[in-house]
């Protein structure tokens, strides 16, 4: 028992921002399959690509690492992820955007954020439509 | 001469703001604009191409920045195959097809153009996400369309299990850059075997981007965004995506397992292996099971294109230089073939009024050319000869029989013999049943089917029997072909 609290808590102080990407990670990535409103399948999304996010900035930590400014000396934390997340995040935003764009159609057309009664709706349109 | 590299995307990137300025103020100039952006797309591809021929790969790093922390270009003689494919596809289908002029729509059809070209150039794993997402966000909006709330669900279904495929790909691409300190493939290449192919980050990095890649391929189980987007997106766009989206996206799969990982990595992790080849038998078997139960050509068409990915797979998977080349040209035929089919498809939709197969009976007189082609691309999926698709399969095959792996043999003979079911129905139906305008369709007491001729007809047969000649064409050149890119097939083996 005492040996399980222990691996939580080493795995909690060395590696807690591990554990915090792969809960994201996790908890977005259920909302997105298990969640039947729209809007809150786009913000599990969201959690999702933030754990990604959250993973890749933490990579470039370094102990006693500072700011890469080169008016102060090193050792610099590592740039590049940092960089890409930046990219990474502009792309998330515009995902987010369209996302948003089609449930806000969706919802004047159906009146409801609903996924499974929007799928009834346009089933049974199509039905009409094909007899 | 390297710096074409960079313009083959900056072109239809940078063109692809004029129709949005333009909107809808001016949509007859952003089609002027849209064109000649598209032709002098396809003039710099080809010229590439040639400069590939004559003097082997463009290399171009933007901005003269050091490789290592800089974007890579590279194009080489594999490369050169899918940027000819992807400028080629979206200035015939935009001549043929595009049916209204709309300024946003056309800039979504160049930013699309732009970013599947990127993902074929590119030879830096970070900046083939970007522009995977690049040309995924152009494909979301273009199903989308102008309006309609069946072609909004289905985007936007789209949208969302597409970007948690790029969204695995980008973690794997994380595990990559935390091994090996860099993201340029060439780097990487050298880097992971001192890293270790066994070590646990090396191996889920692989998981992450082959499941992530395999989203944007539409691989059983992550299949099931495709029939529904490319059923519900107008023609031009189902033609564009149907030909090119997961194409491009299975040439990046080829690149990374072999350009990145290696073979040596498949030999040292069996599994990754297996996994792969267990992946595309499956998909290949209930593709072609989903695809027999399909009452709609459209959607058919759809899981016929998940058996033809899980077939490249397989090809992947088997790691020697002809079951490449055999993957290589399987996706070219699937595209081939897939654009043609598509177009048809949208061509019977519209004059008959109704997608379903059965409505086809006996229609073979009325369409003669695009019939006639329809079986053309059909036999290609087959695997028959002449046909591209034959040579392909040829390839795997050959490979299969050179490792001894029975498996392969076996799914390349069930996938020949479930395609010869679900096109020889679709043929069938077209040439041999009596003509259904008497009997079936109207016992539905439905409306009766237009059977209209429309305006522009013509360039839809067109195209239709562009792609069934090209499938022969490329199947009586597939040697060719196949000499071509044999340069870096055999420095990846």
């Amino acid at each position: 028992m005492t040996a399980a609290v222990s691996l939580v808590e080493s795995l909690l102080v060395a590696r807690g921002a591990y554990v915090v990407y792969a809960l994201l990670v996790g908890v977005g990535l259920f909302v997105l399959v298990d969640d039947d409103n729209l809007v809150r399948k786009v913000v599990g999304l969201n959690l999702f690509q933030t754990g990604v996010f959250l993973f890749f900035v933490t990579s470039a930590f370094r102990a006693d690492g500072v700011a890469p400014l080169l008016s102060s000396g090193g050792p610099y934390v590592n740039p590049l992820p940092h960089v890409l997340i930046l990219t990474a995040i502009v792309v998330g935003v515009s995902v987010t955007a369209v996302a948003l764009a089609l449930v806000v159609r969706l919802h004047a057309a159906h009146g409801t954020l609903s996924e499974a009664a929007i799928r009834e709706a346009a089933a049974a349109e199509l039905e009409v439509a094909e007899r | 001469m390297n710096d074409l590299a960079f313009v083959l995307v900056a072109l239809p990137l940078l063109g692809a703001v004029v129709p949005f300025v333009l909107g809808r103020r001016a949509p007859e100039m952003a089609r002027v604009v849209t064109v000649a952006v598209l032709i002098a797309h396809v003039a710099v591809a080809v010229v590439v191409a040639a400069l590939v021929a004559t003097g082997g790969p463009l290399t171009y790093v933007v901005g003269g920045l050091p490789a290592a922390v800089g974007i890579g270009l590279l194009v080489d003689q594999l490369s050169a195959v899918f940027v000819v494919l992807v400028a080629g596809t979206g200035a015939v289908a935009y001549g043929l097809l595009r049916e209204e002029a709309t300024g946003p729509g056309d800039g979504l059809w160049l930013l699309l153009v732009a970013g599947l070209t990127g993902v074929c150039v590119t030879a830096d794993v970070f900046n083939l996400y970007v522009f995977l997402e690049i040309s995924g966000l152009a494909a979301y909006a273009l199903v989308a369309g102008r309006r309609g709330t069946t072609r909004a669900l289905a985007a936007l279904q789209y949208l969302l299990v597409g970007t948690a495929g790029a969204t695995l790909y980008l973690l794997g691409v994380g595990y990559l850059y935390v091994s090996t300190g860099t993201l340029a493939m060439a780097d990487l290449r050298v880097a992971l075997p001192e890293v270790g192919y066994a070590s646990p980050l090396v191996v889920a990095a692989f998981g992450f981007v082959v499941v992530g890649l395999g989203v944007k391929l539409a691989l059983f189980p992550v299949h099931t965004w495709k029939p529904d987007a490319y059923a519900a997106a107008p023609v031009d766009v189902a033609v564009v995506l149907a030909t090119l989206g997961s194409t491009v996206a299975g040439y990046a799969l080829v690149r990374l397992v072999y350009g990145v990982f290696t073979v040596e990595f498949l030999t040292a992790v069996p599994a990754a292996r297996t996994a792969l080849l267990a992946t595309g038998a499956v998909g290949v078997l209930v593709g072609g099971y989903l695809t027999l139960r399909q009452a709609r050509l459209r959607r058919m068409l759809s899981y016929s294109s998940i058996l033809q990915f899980g077939m490249v797979v397989v090809g992947i998977a088997t790691a020697t230089s002809a079951a490449i080349t055999g993957a290589v040209l399987l996706l070219v035929a699937n595209a081939v073939a897939k654009g043609g089919l598509f177009a048809a498809a949208g061509l019977f939709e519209r004059t008959l009024g109704t997608p379903s197969i059965d409505a086809l009976a006996g229609r073979g007189r009325e369409f003669p050319v695009v019939s006639l082609a329809v079986a053309v691309a059909f036999a290609s999926l087959v695997g028959l000869p002449p046909s591209v698709g034959f040579a392909g399969k040829w390839y795997v095959t050959v490979a299969a029989v050179e490792t001894a792996e029975w498996t392969v043999l076996a799914v390349v003979l069930a996938s020949t013999l479930i395609s010869l079911a679900y096109a020889g129905r679709v043929v069938e139906v077209l040439y041999l049943s009596p003509d259904g305008n008497s009997g079936a369709v109207a016992a539905d007491g439905g409306a009766a089917a237009p059977t209209t001729r429309f305006r522009g007809d013509w360039r839809t047969t067109a195209l239709v029997a562009g792609a069934a000649v090209a499938t022969v064409v490329l199947g009586v050149a597939s040697s060719g072909l196949a000499a071509w890119i044999a340069p870096v097939v055999e420095v990846w083996l």
